[in-house]
């Protein structure tokens, strides 16, 4: 049982908890650290508790959050603003505060203009004031994504893509939610594609990239419409980067996996919950005893130390 | 064997009755099919009806669905919550794909005859 502040899946220095841990150690072998370092995982031995400080030194610093689904209000959580407002608290509470957030969509539940009227003004209170996101297939509803652009899409093109740089990490925003087609997955489409070839084709190969998108770029589980069909052929345009990050969400559960130079990883809902890949007849909302849903919702910190090859990805529960 | 000469003549009758009274009721029209939405699926996943049949899709789930043709444009609801639902009237024979637009790998038909 997760207890309050627990860290999950912490891949950085400055902290460790029992199920990543347990996992890391069934990878490296041994009773340590573990730490994805140049798309590489490497174990330390215990007691570099000195690293936690040059960790929170590192000098980019943001926030991944996910799937707020506001206007959601049946059983699973009937109370998504407060769960969202918790997630803010926990953002202001970071030890080093967030240069930016980044949102991976699903924003609203209905893509109602009250819904995302809420979302903004609840990050308000956020003491990080730079918020990017992008859609997920709830933000597309009824106009697909037109509200959305309007309100999060500038300097965007074409389904609301977008790239910009923060201290030399180049990161890169894509919509894989948009004319989706009967019995298909994500999709990114030959637009977005092209877009993105001629992006990163300037850019410098020890640069480390983020790629950012609502639904995995990588084949989580198919069965459940979890993966994206064409992210074969953007990642190829990535493969001269020494460090990749790909954040994304749509699942609801922190997941990750590390193929050479990429580190994949889905961020928690602030929401509601989902069920492993096939523990459930569906992937929809998951009840849980009211006393556990905060311990499976959450917020993803990300730190970048310029001369590291890889950011430190940090998930860490409501309550 | 008297009552057995009069009983089935009778029986008979009622149920041509019955059969004449129900499609009285029913007139041109063929009574209205109900598809349910339930764990992400369309159920029944494919569904025979004849020309001119409304069908009403309702959905169980605590996510929303809606109900798009596969060629986007023959039919699309609204974005249906939990317990809500939506008509349409197939009024030409043919087999329609249809999907939940906002799910997409959900999919099924409705074979109009």
């Amino acid at each position: 049982m997760a207890a309050k502040d627990e860290i999950l899946y912490n891949h950085n220095h400055d902290g460790i908890d029992r199920r990543g841990f347990l996992q890391c150690m069934a990878w490296a072998g041994t009773g340590a650290f573990c730490v994805l370092e140049g798309g590489v995982l490497k174990s330390y031995a215990l007691g570099r508790g000195g690293e936690m400080a040059e960790v929170a030194k590192g000098e980019l610093a943001f926030v991944q959050i996910s799937d707020s689904h506001m206007g959601f209000d049946k059983p699973a959580n009937p109370d998504v603003v407060g769960t969202f407002k918790a997630a803010i608290d926990k953002i202001n509470a970071l030890p080093v505060e967030p240069e930016f957030i980044l949102h991976t969509g699903d924003v609203s539940h209905l893509a109602k203009p009250a819904e995302f009227d809420n979302v903004e003004q609840i990050l308000k209170s956020a003491k990080t004031s730079e918020v990017f996101y992008v859609p997920g297939e709830h933000d597309f509803i009824g106009d697909e994504g037109k509200q959305f652009r309007e309100r999060f899409g500038k300097g965007s093109q074409g389904s609301g893509w977008y790239s910009f740089d923060k201290k030399g990490v180049h990161f890169v925003g894509l919509v894989n939610v948009a004319n989706l087609k009967a019995g298909g997955l994500g999709s990114l489409g030959s637009e977005q594609l092209e877009w993105l070839e001629n992006d990163v084709k300037h850019i410098s190969k020890s640069a480390p990239v983020v790629v950012f998108a609502h639904i995995p770029l990588w084949t989580v589980y198919p069965e459940w419409g979890w993966g994206t069909e064409d992210s074969a052929q953007a990642l190829g345009y990535l493969k001269k980067f020494g460090s990749v990050t790909v954040l994304n969400g749509h699942i609801h559960q922190t997941m990750q996996k590390v193929e050479g130079n990429v580190t994949f990883h889905t961020a928690s809902s602030t929401a509601f919950p989902q069920p492993k890949p096939g523990a459930a007849p569906s992937p929809g909302p998951m009840k849980v005893p009211a006393e556990q849903l905060r311990g499976l919702l959450g917020v993803t910190d990300v730190h970048y130390k310029r001369g590291q090859h890889a950011l430190a990805v940090t998930d860490s529960t409501l309550g | 064997m008297k009552l057995k000469r009069i009983l089935v003549p009778a029986l008979v009758g009622l149920a041509v009755l019955v059969a004449l009274s129900a499609g009285a009721v029913a007139g041109e029209k063929a009574p209205g099919k109900e598809i349910t939405i339930d764990n992400f699926s369309f159920g029944p996943p494919s569904l025979t009806v004849k020309a001119g049949t409304q069908v009403t899709w309702v959905n169980h789930d605590d996510i929303p669905h809606t109900v798009v043709s596969e060629d986007l444009a023959t039919f699309r609801s609204r974005p249906l919550d939990t317990d809500e639902s939506w008509s349409f009237t197939f009024t030409k024979p043919g087999t329609y794909t249809y999907f939940c637009s906002i799910h997409p790998k959900m999919t099924a038909k409705v074979v109009v005859q």
